[in-house]
């Protein structure tokens, strides 16, 4: 005889099924989605992907450059917020765990002006130290280490300090990685130097893709992103982050809307930039790139400009990485719940 | 860093492939032996990987950027944002400042488009030229073949991939400015210049210069391309060349679109303007199983070619090798290999070959008139050449091609 009575049987299908669509709406990934998504069903408080947008007018004092102690400050409400918590620490040591190896993944390609953010990368370091990482279990990078440095990045490869370096000092795999339209060699530092990836992009517009937020920043992962930027770089985008790789140790992304851009992306333009002081955090890259794009559609619009549909470029990348093939998070703005904060 | 590819300092190269049975370190002199060792034995096994030489090199390391870097040729300035659009082939890229286009290979910088590979050269070789495969054009001779990085297409079912799926920065390579190369041809009794192994399309402006060095120093030049090309890149970059041989790589526009990465009728157009410039060309055709392998498409093909083109024009019917994209397909049966050519030869096309299958009679040239045989090859060898003063020497039909220096 089942230990479950029928009724029972049918409150803990539902529970699950509920449960099921949660975990296809909000896409997260890693231990921490997991505690979440327990603490959802058996709570029923968080429906949601949630992003936080935390901002501070003050980030810059009344100079131009980032104040590291009002930063590290933003970054801690920003987490506080994304996971509940009111101690800043709890959030990291529910994220990573000692002995991890953690890879920061920024953006370097816009150069001096529009890339990730320096106090940012040191605050995201800092607490990752004090939840138990080693300094040198921690690699910031990008494709190429010229491009680290030339925007201010200390290039870092031994020692017991947090590691920054680009792929080619490593290269990559040999070995093709492949979903549905990409085939792609893998950075060595993401398949060999970190078990944890914590993407850090920045808020911009792209000149083909329409955006350029979390889930394109993966570009700079592999060997061959150039291959990858026909139709509005649909479905490639979302393809390439299927891949296990990347799937797996992706557990959140910080995105750096400090300084963003609306118009004339990637690359820096100081006249389609715009001083936003803002981190937008989310474990759910899809809903933080719909959210990311309707700031940059809204500053497009206050500046007198197209949409990007208008232009052409709408960003339908992001509805792909939504869809039933992809599921690596929620576009659709009822199952994301935006925290400003 | 890069190295000089210098015929007189002797720098000591290796034969890049760790698979290769010929992976050695080697000064340059015997660095060429090994090559044309290497040659004979691909004619034993002519689908082997072409064997690339390379300089030392332990690992990813910075390369001299600057040498490389020449303002591109064909593409237009636009009026916002620093952007241009690439006039090269026909994808047109549209490229946003420190953005490059889909080859990988070329860069804008502050509104002015860069090639980042003239003279970088990441494989050289010396092959026979019935390896590109001309088999119409000096047989018998060897050609100093050599390659950049990059491509404008992505063909699922590439075999140098490796070469030509990457940025030059990924890759190790040689500085070869044009000079040099048309020395080390000459130095290397090659009456001919290849610019093959991934797509010479993206490295139009170092062919071109290749190409009047080579010309001054009376080495020929030919080109082994996919043939997506805008017309006006194509007349003046290709109108250098001496011979051409285009990889139609299907008949249908799906193919190009899902497998090729490009579009077909942009190729079928290089092929009649090649045809109106008189440039010698030959046509291969990769037959890969259940793509691109249907009766109507062979027979297609050959109608295409023979209103268009010719019947003169030489199809070579390959044989598709798992690799890349397309590792879970089978090699070419032969008999699909022989069923096109009896498509084509039905069709009136008089030089129908099929290539990859060592000892196939199909490798051959016979006279169309009295179908006595001109040239026999063996595997890469041409090992009995009767063709004299462009004629059969049983019959007197002309048989159309470039036979001797």
């Amino acid at each position: 005889m089942s230990a479950i009575r029928s009724a029972d049987r049918r409150d803990f299908l539902k529970k699950c099924l509920t449960g099921a669509v949660v975990l296809g709406a909000s896409g997260k990934m890693g231990l921490l989605a997991a505690a979440e998504q327990q603490q959802q069903q058996q709570g029923a408080v968080l429906a949601k992907s949630r992003v936080v947008i935390a901002r501070d007018a003050m980030l810059r004092g009344v100079g131009t450059t980032v104040d590291s102690r009002r930063m590290l400050s933003l970054l801690d409400r920003a987490m506080q917020a994304l996971f509940d918590r009111d101690n800043p620490m709890e959030t990291w040591t529910k994220l990573v765990r000692p002995g991890e190896t953690v890879g920061l993944k920024v953006n370097v390609l816009g150069g001096r002006g529009l890339s990730s953010n320096l106090q940012l990368i040191e605050a995201i370091c800092e607490r990752l130290q004090e939840a138990g990482i080693k300094a040198n279990d921690i690699v910031v990078w990008d494709r190429g280490t010229d491009e680290l440095e030339h925007v201010g990045f200390h290039v870092s490869t031994g020692g017991n300090r947090v590691q920054c370096f680009g792929t080619d000092r490593v290269d990559y795999e040999q070995e093709l990685a492949m979903h549905g339209s990409v085939g792609s060699r893998l950075s060595k530092i993401l398949t060999q130097r970190c078990n944890v990836l914590i993407n850090v992009p920045v808020l911009k517009d792209h000149d083909g893709a329409g955006v350029t937020i979390a889930l394109k920043n993966m570009y700079g992962v592999i060997h061959n992103p150039n291959k990858y930027h026909p139709n509005g770089c649909n479905p490639y985008i979302a393809d390439l982050n299927m891949l296990p790789e990347i799937r797996t140790k992706m557990r959140l992304t910080i995105c750096d809307a400090t300084t963003a851009c609306f118009e004339g992306g990637p690359g820096y333009k100081p006249e389609y930039s715009w001083k936003n002081n803002a981190l937008m955090v989310s474990q759910d890259p899809v809903a933080l790139d719909y959210t990311g794009w309707q700031i940059i559609e809204r500053k497009r619009a206050e500046k007198g400009l197209k949409t990007l549909e208008g232009d052409s470029r709408a960003p339908h990348y992001i509805a792909t990485a939504a869809d039933a093939q992809h599921r690596l998070g929620t576009n659709d703005p009822r199952s994301i719940a935006v925290v400003e904060v | 860093m890069s190295r000089e590819l210098d015929a007189q300092k002797g720098e000591s190269l290796v034969i890049r492939g760790e698979q290769s049975p010929f992976s050695c370190p080697l000064d340059r002199r015997s660095f060429l032996k090994c090559a044309l060792a290497s040659g004979a034995a691909l004619g034993v096994c002519e689908f082997a990987q072409p064997l690339v030489a390379i300089p030392s090199w332990a690992g990813p390391q910075k390369q001299d950027d600057s040498r490389f870097t020449v303002e591109a040729k064909f593409y237009q300035k636009l009026p916002n944002n620093k952007k241009i659009k690439c006039k090269l082939c026909p994808r047109e890229c549209t490229v946003g400042d420190r953005e490059r286009g889909y080859c990988g290979v070329r860069e804008n910088r502050g509104g002015t488009y860069y090639t980042l590979v003239h003279s970088r050269v990441c494989a050289a070789h010396i092959d026979p030229i019935e390896k590109k495969p001309l088999f119409h054009y000096l047989p018998g001779t060897l050609a100093f073949s050599l390659a950049t990085a990059g491509c404008n297409v992505n063909c699922k079912f590439c075999q140098n991939w490796d070469i030509s799926q990457v940025r030059p920065e990924q890759v190790p390579a040689d500085y070869a400015p044009p000079k040099l190369v048309a020395e080390l041809a000459k130095q290397r009794d090659c009456p001919t210049i290849a610019y093959t192994y991934s797509e010479p399309v993206i490295f139009s402006e170092y062919l071109m210069d290749a190409a009047d060095a080579g010309h001054e120093a009376g080495i020929r030049s030919v080109v082994v391309s996919n043939g997506y090309m805008q017309e006006e890149a194509l007349k003046t970059a290709y109108g250098k060349m001496d011979a051409v041989k285009i990889d139609l790589k299907a008949f249908t526009e799906s193919y190009y679109k899902d497998v090729v990465v490009g579009e077909l009728k942009p190729v079928l157009d290089s092929l009649v303007t090649l045809r109106k410039m008189n440039k010698w060309t030959e046509i291969v055709y990769l037959v890969v199983p259940a793509m691109n392998d249907s009766d109507a498409e062979f027979r297609g093909l050959a109608r295409w070619v023979k209103t268009n083109l010719g019947v003169d024009v030489p199809i070579h019917f390959t044989q598709f090798h798992p690799e890349y994209l397309l590792k879970n397909l089978p090699i070419t049966p032969v008999p699909t290999l022989e069923r096109a050519k009896a498509i084509a030869d039905a069709e009136g096309l008089h030089y129908v070959y099929i290539g990859n299958v060592p000892g196939h009679p199909a490798q051959n040239t016979y006279c169309p008139k009295c179908r006595r045989m001109l040239v026999e090859r063996v595997g890469f060898t041409a090992s009995q050449m009767l063709i004299r003063k462009g004629s059969c020497p049983f019959c007197g039909q002309p048989i159309p091609g470039v036979w001797h220096a």
